[in-house]
């Protein structure tokens, strides 16, 4: 594993008009791991990601992706620089195929990378193969999860921030989409999952960082988490 | 072009080609469109259909334009009129102070758009939904307000007077009529096939994902703020071309060229024939010239008369007429394959 993180987040603190959310969030993800972002609902987790994305800029900390700072870029630079962003609420194209979907995402990563093709894609999610042709607006909820991901990936990000992935699917989906995720995991992806889900990411993440009420409150590896009953009774239980 | 337009160079990714046949199909429209247009002269005698035709030229020009921020970026422009009184003033001018051949003229009335059109844009283009209108209505009295007061240059509120020269290029005498309305019909023509051309790029497909969800454009790597200011240069050309048509019409210019209800007019316009299709404002144009000289004929009221319309078309059918029509033939269809 390379010594420079991908990605380091510093110091964040993040408003929306008055009200402060974020009170001096940081964490770091490097290369070739899975890092899950754990907190109870309303904890932080959505803004940390808007604000590293650039959606919610950050009032005062650094976000430095791959060693330069990405701090109040605008969202299609951050994109550009080797972000690749896949919302809540997933923003597919309802309006288009699937396919056109992915032709939209494509793009270059920020070194010139051109590793994900259609057919690449259709390979890692053979689901969204017979589905090319079909209205993403139409798809089930899983699937248009699987296609926002895959549609992300089409731009070649160095790293893929995933927000809750797992909400509002069913279980079995939420299988499915795990599969995926350590199946990513194992050809190397960098990834940034936001979660309530906790043991959603147990299988999943190799990395850990724990937020509540707009803080970092733990930061470890998922089997340190696993064996801290403190820390996961105190921040994640219901 | 962004670079998610250009990305697919390297490596070839099956993009559905944007079809070079329905391509073949806009450019022969245009063509039968022009003859048929050019031809009118030779079957109908009559001096007013042809001074309509060219007012739609020149109309038809700028709602058009309008629609191309309003309809496919949607960006609501309130001072979209200050390029056709830019673009009316500028021609004129630069033909009565220089004398150059008038497409010269013609040319360097463009540039000028587009150096003026870049800067408010980028002032105006950052600012969302209201804040962009009012901005760029502010620009407008800015620009009508200048013309006003700098009396030695634009003659104030009298306007450009003592004609525009329009010397003889290639053959073309502007001063004779038929060969203003020809000439007004192949810019018509021309420019709408141009921005058909725009609206149907990849480009124009990046302004309707911007229109849809701005946030979702940015974080798919597209840079918002250049697509919009690049469509409002465009659309600034667009309109300052049916601001010298104008001025050719009406052989000088006036400070009404450029004030505010020139765009509310273009406003106006977009929602009488509809902002969906692309020929919506075109067939908005006509029925609002045609509104426009019989009421007027009728009644000083004629405000009275507009209102009334626009309310029935906002109110009544919600949509603009193109819209309807085509929402209608669809629905029609629909239910024959059902049958």
């Amino acid at each position: 594993m390379s010594a420079q993180p991908i990605i380091e987040v510093r110091d964040l603190d993040v408003y929306y008009g008055t009200s402060q959310i974020l009170f001096g969030i940081g964490l770091s993800v490097r290369r070739g791991e899975t890092m899950a972002l754990l907190g109870r609902n309303g904890a932080g987790k959505s803004t940390t990601m808007k604000a590293i994305m650039g959606l919610a800029p950050p009032r005062r900390g650094t976000v430095m992706l791959r060693g330069e700072a990405i701090t109040g870029l605008a969202p299609h630079r951050i994109a550009r620089a080797g972000l690749g962003f896949v919302p809540e609420d997933r923003q597919i194209f309802p309006e288009h195929t699937v396919e056109d979907n992915l032709v939209i995402g494509h793009k270059k990563g920020p070194d010139g990378q051109d590793e994900w093709s259609i057919d690449r894609i259709y390979e890692i999610f053979p689901l969204l193969d017979p589905l090319r042709h079909r209205i993403a607006g139409r798809l089930s909820g899983g699937e248009q999860q699987m296609l926002a991901i895959a549609r992300t990936l089409m731009g070649n990000p160095a790293l893929l921030l995933l927000d809750e992935p797992s909400e509002g699917l069913a279980p079995i989906i939420v299988q499915r989409i795990g599969e995926l995720l350590r199946q990513l995991r194992s050809i190397g992806a960098t990834v940034l999952i936001a979660e309530q889900n906790m043991h959603f990411c147990m299988g999943l993440a190799s990395h850990a960082t724990v937020i509540d009420k707009g803080q970092t409150v733990y930061t470890g590896t998922i089997d340190e988490l696993k064996s801290n009953d403190d820390v996961r009774n105190r921040y994640l239980a219901l | 072009m962004t670079e998610l337009q250009a990305a697919p160079r390297g490596k070839p990714l099956n993009l559905p080609r944007l079809e070079t046949r329905a391509r073949y199909r806009d450019a022969l429209t245009a063509i039968v469109a022009f003859v048929v247009l050019a031809s009118l002269p030779l079957f109908f005698d009559s001096k007013a259909l042809l001074d309509f035709v060219i007012r739609c030229s020149a109309f038809g020009l700028f709602a058009t334009s309008l629609n191309l921020l309003v309809g496919y970026t949607g960006m609501i422009s309130f001072g979209h009129g200050m390029f056709f009184g830019l673009g009316a003033y500028s021609f004129g001018l630069i033909m009565q102070k220089t004398g150059v051949p008038i497409p010269v003229a013609f040319i360097a009335t463009l540039v000028l758009s587009a150096v003026a059109a870049a800067v408010i844009g980028a002032i105006c283009v950052r600012l969302k939904e209201i804040y962009f209108a009012f901005v760029t209505l502010a620009f407008q009295m800015l620009i009508h307000s200048t013309i006003l007061s700098w009396v030695s240059l634009t003659g104030g509120d009298q306007g450009l007077r003592g004609g525009i020269p329009r010397p003889v290029f290639l053959g073309i005498d502007l001063g004779n009529q038929v060969h203003l309305y020809v000439a007004s019909c192949a810019l018509l023509v021309i420019g709408l096939l141009l921005m058909r051309q725009i609206a149907q790029s990849p480009f124009g497909y990046t302004l309707r994902m911007i229109r849809d969800n701005a946030a979702r454009a940015s974080f798919v790597g597209i840079d918002v703020w250049r697509a919009k200011l690049t469509i409002f240069v465009l659309a600034a050309l667009f309109a300052s071309t049916g601001g010298v048509i104008m001025s050719l019409f009406v052989s000088g210019a006036y400070p009404e060229f450029a004030y505010w209800t020139i765009s509310g007019e273009g406003i106006f316009i977009n929602m009488l024939g509809g902002v969906t299709t692309f020929l919506g404002p075109m067939l908005g144009t006509v029925l609002f010239l045609i509104l426009n000289d019989t009421v007027t004929r009728f009644t000083e009221y004629h405000g009275i008369v507009l209102g009334i319309v626009i309310l029935f078309f906002a109110i009544g059918l919600r949509k603009g007429l193109m819209d309807f029509a085509i929402e209608w033939y669809a629905a029609r269809r629909g239910r024959g394959e059902q049958a």
